[in-house]
């Protein structure tokens, strides 16, 4: 066993490392490394074409920002860690947990996070019980309980004992098992086998236990949790990799132009340069035209280097940094519940928010609240409670339970006429609630008077029985033999005769009690299919009643359970409890002893009604689903929970609707069972697919509209989401928020994790944060759509603009000799990336807007050109290229045409280098600030600033370096001495600018205009309805009800309750499947 | 307004993002759409300017009198002789007659006019030092002038590099015949021919108490046939670096094929209004070797107007953009009313 201590190392740099590692950091990244070689190639000065400064100031320029974004990252990184760092747990002394080490006892409180893998030692509760919550590790949303070794439960809270406490474990390596612990502890030369039951693992809540102490197994890496968290990838964007790529070709575009122009300088210069050189003098330097022509290939390599953009990248990270901010402080993405705002905790990857094309989500705590209410009965025959709906009107006034004082101030319900059948005293409504008051296996402890605490394994039991003790049949405390309940004031204590525990098979529990006054009676709870089964058949009636009831329940997405009692006599009775007596001490086959001993009694029981337990959702998470649906995203729910509660889940969201015919669930054990389901399935689609497990998998999963996996663990979600990653090639989205989503957060392309509750893991693995999952509609489709517009507008215009900017060069060089001049001033050279064209372009990328925010919202559809990477692609590039190389051709042979053999028209020069560098530069000045113009559709006032900024800019540059001052101070830095008065003062000059913008610019807006003319896209057509003020005919966003309800039966949240332990304090088995369920869509098999 | 914010801020306590347009990316913004009318009516507009503005530039490129005369071609003798540099010393006169069919009146400039000399070439361009120029004493053998720096004894040439070293130097006279007998000298200016900026601030010769001695310590470039303080002798304020054929020659070119302004008319006596029609001859003293490297020489008589001179590119350039931008104007139009598809607002 290693000594790992409990810390997750997550920042990378210190105030003093910074420099050097991110320097290094830096020049790792490949184009980094390119510049900095093309600076050495500056420095010799046979090649040199340029002065070394036009490299390094851009290059000084970027590092700068990376330098300075790297380290606000860091920064923000360290911050966000200091809430887990300084958790305080008490171990004997206190101590930070991140300092906690195997071997350690630490002490646990009520409600804490377990911080490590823990061995069970002792607790508060009797027989060294705990409880934990695990909805952090599995999503389950259950208690579950623990208990030690009785040999260490004898050491309680002494701790001086415990501080001696000198056990050995010796137990497995670190694994990813949650369910699994194997291990034997040595102690007092006894050896005693440890197993799951024994521990406690990082990530859990200790629940309803004052106080619990363990030794700690694994800490930090070495825990299950982190095992399972899957290793931290470094995310990057297909943009990123279609930028790359990109990159690599231009690269070799370049190569090519520099070799064209270097076979094109051999030739020149074996023509006509052999005859130039007596001007030049330089054969003593270059003897041979093939030598000549190697070294204009560098020195074209250097001129022609801004095809590859020094800026490109670091436009690209402000870009992100920017949206990054506006994700952080938008108002609508903030929750005031929580006082959380969302917040982004990677920057680099906002542009595929708006690619999305699978999301997988987690249930509890997610897309649920982990809350169950108590929302409608139905009472022999009649319902009462208000449709789930409607309520949510603000005039409905909730019942007021003040005449209870033991009332859960928290509970609502909205139907009066409840209270009043309850104080009219009708019987079966009070046998109803008495039931619910003793049917369930919760305990209660009374810690103050009228402060009643109910400790409780499931929620939907909490949710029963809190309802009975609102509507005054108060569940106040019971022993192993009685139940004690309040009655409508009245105490009455209830003998307990026998639980008869829920089990998966049973799908039900019943109790048997003895009333006070001698009655015995029965009273069982369950899964109406079951119950209704074992109903007297006098219940005809009232069933179908009930029936239909349970329909409309289920059609709103409720879990529910039916109620039934039954009269029993004494003597049968205790005949039946001979029965039960034998088949508990029956040794083998006991359970199947006890479940025909169960089913003995549980038949010809009276229908009392039903209950209706609502689930709470989060938020807003149907309209969500619905709009992000609208958008094509597929929605796959991965939860740890078990299938029922996820398909009800997957109801009452409106993930699966009635519309839905065929729901195909694969529920098998083994890898052939499940192969043969899929077969099978595929027979069914008439679809013969050969190849591996995971192929067919996928397949069949992506054709399904929505797909919901229960009973999966943390790895196996984040291998679902490898999975669709591999085989489709789409853009993931992962979001949850307990730490049982770290991995898949971490694998998808995208993870988010919801934040404000009290578990931080997933947050701090995710790349988004925020605090309801509602909110993950406005990220992906105003954000998202946003982010993806703009980056991708904003990708177009720069690789256009630089191409137009560079390609000059190369036309230049057919008039020139091939000798590597440029045409433009070295400072031009310099500054237009970094000055010039910047500006505009960079503040198109932060505020363009296509359509507004609300659109974007309602015309879903609107999403779609993202996943199918429209705006920005190989061929969007080529058009880009193009055009760039139209402008540039414009941009040289205007003034070549205009200039040739000619005088301006004061017959002095007009046709000299510094004049046509000057021309040139400001046609394109002028002609990429008209483009950009066209191409921004959101002018605000920061736009208007920079394009009109810039210009204004340009040509004060252009004035001062022109300028006589600064050439008598450094003559030889700047030649151009009154050049730009000369030549601007030219009408020529101007009319050239004139000519060359409207060439390079009229194509651009016929294509356009043409394109959205005759082919609209449904951008174009949104815009079009707001300038005509027009409301939608239809709207895209339409509400989803269920019409046609479907019976939902599975109810239960439940596992095999405390039943047993109440009654014997002995501890149970869980056990745990792991498949996946598919459902299938109708609407698809219509499509097909 | 205060009231409510402050409101705005108590219902946000901590971490709330503050509401103001630009973190909510609600700055009030114009949004400008192509739309039909803009677009047809920017391209008739744009185009009809473009064909007006073309036709006016053709108009005055047209009214330009101009004459070129190849001496390259004609003075082959010359060119012959000065293919062999062994040469340089030997005087090569040449003299060339034309006939003026029409007056040329108002300003008529002389040029002379290079083909095929790249002085945009890198390394040929690169190849001066401006601080030498402005009569800074600077280390020459830093500088880009490269391999015309120095002499092997170490003498500096001044001024230094490959530009200065070519430096035009034919000299080119004009005479008028007012008949078979008698001929005059047509009157040039040699200076005010080169910008203000370049005469006045670019160039500037050494400080001393003369020119001659300014330059003492340097020598002439090796091609150069007298010294630079020997440029002009006349005139003292067109010699040295400040000599305007020097600096128009050192305002090196865009392009391989270009025109240098030689001389202005001096407008006095017979020619007060520009050339009158009539026979010409230029005499040519021929030093600059051209034929080597497959070069010529013009010279070029020519008057301008607003948009500089002869070159109708620039009209013609607009004429057809103009055309082209009325008759895709045109298209546009036809486009937009026959063929667009029915604006359909929203199905699904």
């Amino acid at each position: 066993m290693g000594c790992v201590n409990n810390r997750i190392k997550t920042s990378k740099y210190n105030i003093l490392t910074f420099l050097p590692v991110n320097l290094f950091e830096q020049f790792q990244r490949v184009a980094n490394a390119y510049f900095l070689f093309l600076l050495i190639l500056q420095l010799i000065p046979e090649i040199s074409s340029l002065s070394w400064f036009t490299t390094i100031v851009p290059l000084m320029v970027v590092f700068t920002i990376t330098a300075v974004k790297d380290a606000t990252d860091d920064c923000v990184s360290i911050c966000s860690k200091l809430p887990l760092q300084s958790l305080q747990q008490s171990i004997l002394q206190n101590e930070k947990w991140m300092n906690v080490k195997p071997g350690d006892v630490i002490k646990l409180e009520n409600n804490t996070f377990v911080a490590a893998d823990l061995l069970l030692l002792s607790s508060s509760e009797p027989h060294g019980l705990c409880y934990i919550e695990t909805a952090e590790l599995d999503g389950e949303t259950n208690l579950k309980v623990r208990q030690a070794l009785p040999v260490t439960s004898e050491l309680g809270p002494d701790i001086r004992r415990l501080a001696e406490f000198d056990g050995v474990v010796v137990c497995e390596p670190p694994n990813n098992k949650l369910d699994k612990f194997t291990g034997v502890l040595f102690w007092k030369d006894n050896r005693y086998s440890l197993n799951n039951e024994k521990v406690l693992l990082r990530g859990c809540v200790l629940r309803n236990t004052d106080w619990c102490f363990g030794m700690v197994i694994f800490a930090g890496p070495d825990t299950k949790l982190m095992q399972n968290s899957g290793r931290t990838k470094f995310k990057r964007t297909s943009i990123d990799r279609l930028m790359n790529t990109l990159a690599l070709w231009i690269f070799g575009f370049l190569v090519c132009m520099g070799i064209i122009l270097a076979i094109g300088n051999s030739i020149w210069e074996h023509q006509v340069g052999a005859h130039f050189r007596i001007y030049l003098f330089w054969n003593e330097v270059v003897n041979s035209s093939v030598f000549s022509g190697f070294l204009t290939f560098w020195s074209y390599i250097i001129i022609l280097n801004s095809v590859v953009p020094i800026s490109l990248y670091v436009s690209v990270e402000v870009i992100r940094l920017g949206h990054s901010y506006f994700i952080n402080w938008d108002r609508k993405m903030y929750c005031p519940q929580k006082d959380t705002p969302a917040e982004v905790r990677t920057t680099t990857l906002n542009e595929e928010l708006g690619q999305i094309e699978y999301i997988f989500s987690d249930k509890t705590g997610t897309i649920t609240q982990n809350i169950m209410t108590f929302n409608k009965c139905s009472i022999n025959g009649k319902t009462y409670g208000k449709s789930v709906f409607i309520n949510v009107l603000p005039k409905t006034v909730p019942v007021d339970f003040s005449f209870n004082p033991l009332a859960d101030r928290k509970f609502q319900f909205y139907d009066h006429s409840l209270i009043e059948s309850i104080k009219l005293g009708d019987a079966m409504v009070h046998e109803f609630f008495r039931l619910l008051s003793l049917c369930h296996t919760v305990m209660s402890e009374e810690k103050n008077a009228g402060e009643l605490i109910y400790q409780v394994q499931s929620p939907d039991e909490g949710a029963l029985v809190t309802a009975a003790r609102n509507f005054g049949f108060i569940f106040k405390s019971r022993t192993p033999e009685t139940i004690t309940v309040e009655e409508m004031g009245k105490l009455v204590t209830y003998q307990l005769l026998a639980i008869l525990d829920f089990n998966n098979i049973r799908k039900r529990m019943s109790v048997i009690v003895q009333t006070p006054d001698g009655q015995i009676k029965l009273y069982c709870k369950g899964a109406d299919t079951i119950l209704f089964e074992r109903l007297h058949p006098s219940n005809e009636e009232l069933m179908s009643l009930t029936s239909d009831h349970l329909e409309e329940f289920a059609g709103e997405g409720l879990r529910t359970l039916a109620l039934a009692y039954k009269n029993l006599t004494e003597e049968h009775f205790k005949e039946w409890f001979k029965i039960l007596q034998e088949a508990n001490t029956s040794v083998d086959s006991r359970n199947d002893y006890l479940a025909a001993a169960y089913e003995e009694i549980e038949k010809d029981m009276m229908l009392l009604g039903a209950t209706a337990i609502e689930d709470k959702l989060q938020e807003g998470v149907t309209e969500t689903i619905a709009s992000l649906s609208l958008a094509n995203i597929k929605i796959w729910v991965l939860t740890g929970d078990k299938q029922e509660t996820a398909m009800n889940i997957g109801y009452s969201c409106h993930m699966l609707t009635d519309t839905m015919n065929e729901i195909f669930i694969v529920a098998s054990h083994t890898g052939m069972e499940v192969r043969e389901e899929l077969r099978e399935y595929f027979a069914l689609q008439a679809l013969a697919l050969e190849g591996d497990l995971e192929n067919e998998f996928v397949e069949v999963a992506c054709m399904c509209k929505t797909v919901i996996c229960c009973r999966v663990t943390p790895l196996q979600k984040a291998q679902v989401v490898e999975l669709v990653k591999k085989h489709r090639k789409a853009v993931t989205l992962a979001i949850g928020d307990g730490a049982n989503d770290i991995s898949m957060i971490k694998s998808a392309h995208i993870g988010i994790g919801i934040s404000g509750e009290e578990g931080m893991q997933a947050v701090l693995a995710s790349d988004y944060s925020f605090a309801q999952f509602r909110y993950l509609k406005r990220l992906l489709l105003v954000h998202g759509r946003w982010s993806y517009f703009r980056m991708c507008k904003f990708l177009c215009y720069f690789f256009y603009k630089n191409f137009a900017f560079t390609l000059v060069h190369f036309w230049f060089g057919f008039f020139c000799g091939f000798s590597a001049q440029t045409v433009y001033d070295q400072w031009f050279i310099t500054l237009f990336n970094i000055v010039y064209a910047s500006l505009p372009v960079l503040a198109m990328g932060l505020f363009d807007q296509d359509v507004n925010e609300q659109n974007s919202m309602d015309y879903a559809k609107l999403y779609e050109p993202g996943q199918l990477n429209l705006l920005f692609n190989k061929r969007k590039f080529f058009i880009c290229i193009a055009h760039g190389l139209y402008t540039s051709f414009a941009l040289f042979f205007i003034p070549y045409g205009a200039f040739y053999n000619t005088a301006g028209e004061d017959g002095k020069h007009i046709a000299d280098y510094q004049s046509f560098a000057v021309t040139v530069a400001t046609s394109l000045v002028i002609v990429v600030s008209v483009q950009i113009a066209l191409d921004t559709s959101y002018w605000t006032a920061i736009n208007r600033f920079f394009i009109l900024g810039s210009i204004a800019v340009y040509f004060a540059i252009l004035f001062t370096m022109h300028s006589d001052g600064i050439f008598v101070i450094f003559p030889n830095h700047f030649p151009f001495v009154g050049n730009a008065r000369n030549s601007l003062s030219q009408i020529s000059v101007w009319l050239v600018i004139l000519l060359t913008t409207v060439v390079s610019v009229m194509p651009v807006i016929t294509f356009q205009f043409l394109k959205e003319d005759l082919n609209p896209t449904l951008t174009d057509q949104v815009w079009l309805n707001l300038i005509m003020k027009q409301k939608p005919l239809q709207n895209y966003m339409r509400r989803v009800y269920r019409t046609n309800s479907r019976r939902s039966a599975y109810a239960f949240s439940h596992q095999e309750g405390f039943g047993e332990l109440i009654t014997s304090g002995k501890n149970i088995h869980i056990s745990q499947y792991n498949y996946f369920i598919l459902l299938k869509s109708g609407a698809f098999l219509k499509n097909c | 307004m205060k009231n409510k914010n402050s409101q705005g801020a108590q219902e946000c306590p901590s971490r709330c993002p503050d509401n103001s347009a630009f973190k909510q990316q609600k700055l009030p913004a114009w949004k400008p759409k192509l739309t039909a009318p803009s677009v047809l009516s920017s391209f008739f507009t744009i185009g009809v300017f473009c064909l007006l503005m073309g036709i006016c530039i053709i108009l005055s490129a047209r009214s330009v009198k101009e004459i070129q005369i190849n001496y390259s071609d004609i003075c082959l003798s010359c060119s012959k002789l000065r293919e062999n540099s062994s040469n340089w010393d030997k005087e090569c006169n040449c003299s060339v007659h034309f006939t003026l069919q029409e007056n040329m009146l108002g300003d008529v400039f002389m040029y002379y006019r290079l083909q095929n000399f790249y002085q945009n070439h890198r390394r040929y361009a690169l190849s001066r030092s401006d601080a030498q120029l402005l009569g800074q004493d600077v280390n020459i053998e830093n500088s880009n002038c490269a391999p015309f720096t120095t002499y092997p004894n170490g003498t500096p040439m001044a001024p230094c590099g490959a530009i200065a070293n070519s430096m035009f130097n034919d000299s080119i006279q004009l005479s008028y015949h007012l008949n078979s007998y008698t001929a005059i000298q047509v009157p040039w200016l040699k200076s005010g021919n080169s910008w203000w900026s370049d005469k006045n601030v670019k160039f500037r010769n050494p400080t001393s108490y003369n020119l001659s001695s300014a330059f003492a310590g340097t020598t002439r470039p090796p091609y150069w046939q007298k010294p630079a303080y020997l440029l002009d002798e006349e005139d003292e304020r067109n010699n040295g670096y400040i000599n305007d054929d020097f600096i128009i020659w050192m305002r090196v070119s865009a392009f391989p094929t270009f025109r240098n302004l030689y001389r202005r008319l001096h407008h006095t006596n017979q020619f007060a209004d520009g050339l009158p029609a009539g026979n010409y001859t230029f005499h040519i003293t021929y030093n600059f070797p051209v034929t080597r490297l497959k070069g010529k020489k013009q010279v070029v008589l020519s008057t301008i107007t607003w948009s500089g001179g002869s070159n109708l590119f620039l009209g013609i350039a607009y004429t057809v953009s103009g055309a082209v931008t009325v008759l895709a104007g045109f298209i546009i139009t036809a486009i937009h009313l026959k063929l667009r598809k029915k604006k359909t607002y929203f199905q699904r």
